[in-house]
């Protein structure tokens, strides 16, 4: 089983959470100019590396806040997880993030938590 | 003509829990509380005059007794009450942070029907809970006036440590908030696991 922090409540049992994908999907800015192939890429295509990815957690048992998660695919190691949209991929970041398990934040020799 | 017969009202995990270290309180008015992230310092500055306690940070309990104020989620308080009603801890609270159409952008329901509170106590409290839940209950890590929402078993619960063995003496108790329709299933999971701890220290009450 995965613990993984939570920006409000700490390092929580993977149980207490549901999973939501990846993160960082931008709605498109214009929907209606996207032909079909580009419509289903934004729908159902998702990256699928083996290593570090982006992906959100719902902290359903517990605060029930959505929370955005750095995890490796290959050995699991979790780099840091941070309320939804602190860091939005390709914007500047909405205000100051406070999660104390912030994936930009300057990462202890040893790795995260696991 | 006869008044017609009132049915008691049962409460949820009613006749389960005799002669245990586990005991229900029954009935209490529950309030949930939900304000904007950029006015919870306003709200906590209002709700204080009326709650007689500040509103908690993260994981955290605030308030003795009546009435007592865990943190839920960011943004999102439960009020819990023994001596007030429902309606009455809604109506005071909701007056206290100005009214329906008030300064703050906040609600306030009545949820006291949704949840049932059990209170564990005793030295083996932390043992057989830890038979449940995944949380990290040391007193270290979670100390008296910390609350968490998490799992027993199957359940959703709130978990709320309201005393633990200090030097100054104290003992080992928590307050378990539940839902209606699950207490019943929390409460014989806790008493099998009470047993069981019992059975693995013979002897050992709990």
């Amino acid at each position: 089983m995965l613990l993984i922090p939570c920006p409000w409540c700490g390092p929580r049992d993977e149980r207490e959470f549901r999973y939501g994908g990846q993160a960082h999907i931008a709605y498109p800015a214009d929907p209606a100019a996207l032909d079909d192939r580009d419509w289903a890429d934004y729908l159902f295509v998702r990256d699928n590396p083996a290593g570090r990815y982006a992906e959100r957690w719902f902290h359903a048992s517990g605060c029930r806040a959505w929370c955005d998660v750095e995890r490796d695919t290959v050995d699991y190691t979790i780099t840091g997880s941070c309320g939804t949209g602190a860091h939005p991929a390709g914007g500047p970041d909405e205000g100051p993030c406070t999660s104390p398990y912030c994936v930009r934040r300057a990462v202890p020799s040893g790795g995260g938590a696991r | 003509m006869a008044e017609p017969a009132v049915p008691r009202r049962r409460s949820p995990a009613e006749g389960l829990l005799e002669g245990s270290h586990l005991r229900e309180l029954s009935f209490l008015a529950q309030a949930e509380l939900r304000v904007d992230a950029e006015e919870a310092d306003a709200a906590s500055r209002m709700a204080e005059q009326f709650l007689g306690c500040p509103l908690p940070g993260p994981g955290r309990a605030t308030g003795h007794g009546t009435p007592y104020v865990l943190w839920s989620g960011p943004g999102r308080y439960l009020v819990v009450d023994s001596e007030a009603t429902g309606r009455g801890l809604c109506a005071g609270l909701s007056a206290a942070l100005g009214g329906e159409y008030g300064r703050l952008c906040a609600a306030v329901a009545d949820l006291s029907a949704q949840r049932t509170v059990l209170e564990l106590s005793g030295p083996d409290a932390e043992e057989v809970l830890a038979r449940g839940c995944p949380m990290d209950l040391h007193p270290r890590e979670f100390g008296t006036g910390s609350y968490a929402q998490t799992v027993i078993g199957k359940a959703a619960v709130g978990l709320h440590r309201t005393g633990a063995p200090g030097p100054s003496g104290g003992a080992t108790a928590f307050r378990i908030l539940v839902r209606a329709s699950f207490a019943e299933y929390l409460a014989r999971l806790l008493t099998d696991a009470a047993a069981d701890v019992r059975g693995t220290r013979a002897g050992a009450v709990v």
